[in-house]
């Protein structure tokens, strides 16, 4: 079990980001959850490519070793940024949402404001 | 009633993750062909010593056409968001 | 606003920043590291001046006009070196400027070697567009939400 850690650590986090989104009322808080299951996907992806004993894969004066797999490595970068590019127009809507009907607790609203 | 159909989900989704957490091997992969044709011929056929950066932007460079694409369309929606309006202040 | 020894202190560590982060920019082909990375780097040093300053002072001064511009700029190069391909090589996104000799085209033998930054083909120039492109796009995000939060509190 201790050999198999990184993908439990990756199953622990998704769970806590999932509970958070079904079980917050507030939206800044449900942004944060959706942000804990894209930094689990993005540790699952990089600990997918991992070989024992290996070194990074880059030749620079590098040590004698295996190297690990740099496609996902690869992966993993475009999936950074396109966190970033979800996280910040999610936060955008929130500022709105706050500016028109005057709070941030999605129990509150329930039909469209001019 | 909303209460049982979350908890239901949550534990039909924890014994799935747990269940491949466990089933996966870590250090082995399985599949490594194209890895290592990247690994072996990644500084003849590019000219660089970083085979990440080589992967990013030469073996896969339409992924990141797409993802600067993808930041652009982000800062596109921002700026569409926060701008001011002419007509706000007669309602 | 914030104190005099604050907005001291971060007038002299901003070219610091400037400086790590274009040579993580530059030397993206034989180091970790890379356009992405250098980018969010130097974003990272702007927004430490707008922490210091204030978001209304910095916003008149650098302006979110010659950030938006850097930001396309990038873009246009990074699609420029794609379909420059077209004349020298034959197919859209190919390496037209490796093991050429050139200008980037130096021959790279297999193997551990201490790195010769004259390589790569069109690799640095891909990695520059895309650093130009990325500081400008994380700037304007963090100027353009702190504006709307800032006009609305008043």
């Amino acid at each position: 079990m201790i050999a198999n850690l990184p993908f439990i650590a990756v199953a622990v986090v998704a769970l806590i980001g999932i509970v958070v989104i079904l079980t917050r009322q507030n939206l800044v808080k449900m942004v944060m959850g959706l942000s804990l299951v894209e930094a689990a996907v993005n540790l699952f992806l990089v600990s997918l490519g991992y070989r024992n004993g290996g070194i990074a894969p880059i030749f620079t004066s590098a040590p004698a070793g295996e190297m690990v797999m740099p496609t996902v490595q690869a992966m993993t970068l475009t999936n950074i940024v396109i966190g970033i590019a979800t996280t910040a127009l999610l936060l955008s809507f929130v500022m709105l949402v706050y500016r028109k009907y005057g709070s941030a607790d999605a129990g509150v609203m329930r039909r469209l404001k001019e | 009633m909303r209460g049982i159909a979350r908890a239901l989900t949550v534990v039909i989704l924890a014994g799935a993750f747990l269940y491949l957490a466990f089933a996966l091997s870590f250090g082995a992969p399985a599949a490594s062909e194209m890895d290592d044709y990247f690994i072996g011929h990644g500084q003849e056929q590019t000219g660089a010593n970083n085979i990440v950066t080589a992967v990013v932007f030469d073996y896969r460079g339409f992924d990141t056409l797409g993802e600067a694409t993808v930041l652009f369309t982000a800062v596109l929606g921002v700026g569409l968001l926060f701008r001011k309006f002419s007509t706000e202040e007669d309602e | 606003m914030m104190t005099k020894i604050v907005r001291a202190a971060a007038g002299i560590l901003f070219p610091f920043v400037l400086i790590f982060g274009f040579y993580i920019v530059a030397h993206g082909h034989l180091t970790p590291g890379g356009g992405f990375q250098g980018g969010a780097v130097i974003a990272t040093g702007i927004v430490l001046l707008i922490a210091a300053f204030g978001a209304g002072e910095i916003g008149r001064r650098i302006g979110p006009g010659a950030l938006k511009g850097s930001e396309a700029l990038g873009l246009l190069l990074f699609i420029g070196t794609a379909a420059a391909a077209f004349g020298f090589g034959g197919t859209f996104f190919s390496n037209w400027l490796a093991n050429g000799g050139a200008v980037f085209g130096n021959i790279v033998a297999f193997g551990p070697n201490p790195g010769d930054l004259n390589t790569g083909g069109v690799i640095p120039l891909m990695n520059l567009a895309v650093g130009i492109e990325v500081l400008g796009a994380l700037s304007v995000i963090v100027l353009l939400m702190l504006k709307g939060v800032g006009e609305e509190a008043e």
